[in-house]
């Protein structure tokens, strides 16, 4: 068997980091369709799990992909997919089945221009919709986003983690700027790293409830062919796991989904906040455009302009209450976001008017040019 | 659609070649590749009265950013997996135009496609339109991977090759599963005409896209195209692997016209695979015992090919 976790310090792409966090959280299993700027991913994952006793498939599509991932995961292996866009669209009615059968997986999304076959090689962040509303009907999912090689690794950790305790797929929102960039990347030793497995369900087999869930709203999942009786559909179904195609039930099972992660967002947010403290116009960001924002703030405050940045790690669930109380402070939230204005929809959502909100959008292709964006913020300073 | 019925077509011989391409040069294909070869000799084939549709792939990627745009002829990029059911549209479009006599004549409607954009993602498109039975060629530029993504496997790669997903070690010997069959896929839905072609028999090739082209209702042709980048191996030696990839058995040439199994290619005694494996690296891990099980294969597939020829002799 070769090393899981690759301890030491490595010169590694977004993409092999990202391959290597996941073998580093305990994946074993990846099912995957090849498509431009997610390759690296799959190709890493083809060598490095037969190597410690993982599988690698290759699937015929995306389709396929997601329904592989999601069978594996209720076969009992942490399970995982790697995409950019296109491939996630075509993952969405199957990512909405691991929502509604609780299946925990994790799919990256390396996002590039869009829509349609847009820029293959060219970086975006456009997919932050689609990530939250992809699928149909009313559903809440995880999803994060790293700005460096290292994050990918410790993301892609975080990533199964998050997947394991609330048996959600999560999605991480990379993109080909980060995944194409090489970087030092740390893996710490093994014993340093904090991995998360699903309640397992061991209580007696006669009478076993799958679905029926205590306060967290997470039901244990039985691993299949451990003796439990199982009934896994993607129909409306009841604790027992029976399609039971009514209102009544529609109307436990469905809010139950949505709440497990609305009621815990306070345990799942994450956030980094960059010179906030005394700061009178704040940039939201994610993903790569931290580094633009990190460099526009750290120039701003030389030149004594009160610039601060508020990070978002996680970006769904939005961290509406952390948005809120930001927004009562300072005198305006400018979201930076390589799209036409996704993000900013949300931060104006919760915003509701409590302060003046911007948007420094990008169609992709690159991101934002540090010298624009502090010129943009320069006049929106001194409007407000 | 088994019938006794002869394709009429009008016949391409080294005399009448056509002199126009319809694929222009300054492309942006690698040295030696071999499927814009055999693309533009489809396109030779079938004249300036087509409308190309164009999976995402290679294809697509070299002939069609301005400046190097090569198309002489009306040509839409689809998605990956849509190819055939974009070209059922223009057909149906076509037929009703057609009707309705805003156009005097049905021009030629052709789908590329490479081999991971028929045989995985797009088969399930492909079999609609064959089963609708829509008037338009089909065909597959098979390279045996995902060439335009970085070299992963597709599930038409061979048995045996080394690609970016599918790498050899100790735990694996590459590709382990064996090439997937679309041609007989494609006979299995009772079109008027499937056929296989290489690059390295022009004139057989040509004719069989007019034949194709000839014929009511769909066709399927699948293009045997080296790949030196993704194959490793030698740019020179591509219309050499064409020939060898034939002669050997490991892609032999064959159509079906109406039912009718029929091999194409000359040679009958097949050379053996070894010489044809050896010029590539993507098969250079492989040892005797794996050349000798590879052998016995595809000695299988030709004599099985052979039984199925004989049956409307």
């Amino acid at each position: 068997m070769g090393k899981d976790v690759l301890t030491g310090v490595h010169f590694l792409s977004g993409n092999h980091a990202c391959a290597e966090g996941a073998i580093a959280a305990g994946c074993r299993y990846y099912a995957g369709y090849p498509i431009t700027p997610s390759n690296e991913i799959a190709e890493r994952m083809s060598w490095r799990l037969p190597q410690v006793g993982g599988i690698y498939i290759q699937m015929e599509d995306e389709i396929a992909s997601m329904a592989a991932i999601v069978g594996a995961s209720w076969g009992g292996a942490k399970s995982m997919t790697a995409t950019s866009g296109p491939g996630f669209s075509l993952m969405q009615e199957n990512l909405g089945l691991a929502v509604m059968t609780e299946a925990p997986c994790v799919i990256v999304d390396v996002q590039r221009g869009s829509p349609s076959t847009g820029l293959p090689t060219l970086v975006a962040q456009a997919d932050v919709m689609q990530a939250r509303w992809g699928s149909h009907g009313d559903y809440a999912t995880i999803s994060i986003s790293p700005s460096s090689p290292q994050e990918c690794f410790d993301f892609m950790i975080k990533a199964f983690n998050l997947a394991e305790t609330w048996r959600v797929p999560v999605v991480v929102l990379s993109d080909e700027s980060i995944a194409h960039l090489s970087e030092r990347v740390v893996i710490p030793d093994k014993s340093e790293i904090k991995t998360v497995s699903r309640k397992v369900a061991t209580g007696p087999k006669e009478g076993f409830l799958p679905f029926k869930a205590g306060d967290d709203l997470v039901p244990e999942m039985p691993i299949a062919g451990s003796g439990y009786r199982v009934h896994v559909t993607g129909l409306t179904h009841d604790e027992r796991g029976y399609p039971d195609l009514s209102h009544r039930v529609h109307e436990q099972l469905v809010p139950r989904l949505v709440n497990k992660i609305k009621q815990n967002a306070d345990k799942i947010i994450e956030y980094e906040e960059f010179m906030l403290d005394d700061a009178e116009v704040v940039l939201v960001t994610f993903g790569v455009s931290t580094r633009i924002c990190r460099h526009v703030v750290k120039r701003a405050r030389m030149d004594g302009l009160k610039l601060g940045m508020l990070r978002l790690i996680t970006i769904w669930p939005f961290p509406e209450q952390r948005v809120i109380k930001l927004a009562e402070q300072v005198k305006a939230l400018v979201t930076v976001e390589i799209n036409l204005g996704q993000l900013a929809l949300e931060v104006e959502r919760v915003v509701k008017g409590r302060t003046e909100t911007y948007l420094i959008p990008n169609a992709g292709g690159e991101v934002h040019d540090p010298d624009m964006v502090y010129a943009r913020v320069k006049e929106i300073a001194q409007k407000s | 659609m088994l019938s006794k019925e002869e394709i009429k077509f009008e016949k391409i011989t080294a005399k009448n070649l056509p002199r126009e391409s319809l694929i222009s040069p300054g492309h942006r294909a690698c040295q030696g590749c071999g499927e814009i070869l055999a693309m533009g000799m489809v396109m030779k084939a079938a004249g300036p009265n087509t409308i190309v549709a164009n999976a995402t792939g290679c294809m697509e990627i070299v002939t069609s950013p301005f400046p190097e745009t090569a198309w002489r002829v009306p040509w839409l990029h689809v998605a990956f997996e849509n190819t055939a059911a974009v070209a059922s549209g223009i057909e149906a479009a076509i037929q009703m135009l057609y009707k309705k006599q805003k156009i005097k004549e049905k021009p030629n409607i052709i789908a590329f496609a490479g081999d991971g954009a028929t045989a995985d993602i797009g088969l399930q498109s492909l079999s609609g339109a064959l089963e609708r039975g829509h008037n338009f060629l089909y065909v597959c530029l098979d390279n045996e991977a995902y060439m335009n993504t970085g070299i992963q496997r597709s599930s038409s790669t061979p048995y045996g090759a080394m690609t970016t997903t599918s790498p050899p070690g100790k735990k694996s010997i590459g590709q382990c599963t064996w090439k997937k069959n679309v041609a007989m896929i494609a006979a299995a839905h009772n079109i008027p005409y499937v056929a296989t072609a290489s690059p390295g028999y022009h004139l057989d090739l040509m004719n069989k896209v007019r034949k194709a082209l000839a014929v009511d209702g769909p066709a399927y042709i699948q293009i045997f195209s080296p790949c030196p980048t993704g194959w490793r191996s030698k740019p020179e030696q591509s219309i050499t692997l064409a020939k060898l990839a034939v002669q050997t058995g490991v892609f032999p040439l064959f159509e079906v016209e109406y039912g009718r199994f029929k091999i194409t290619q000359k040679t009958k005694e097949l050379k053996p695979v070894k010489e044809y494996l050896q010029l590539q690296r993507r098969f250079r891990h492989l040892g005797e015992d794996d050349i000798a099980y590879i052998q016995e294969r595809v000695k299988a597939e030709f004599e099985r090919l052979k039984a199925l020829a004989s049956l409307d002799a």
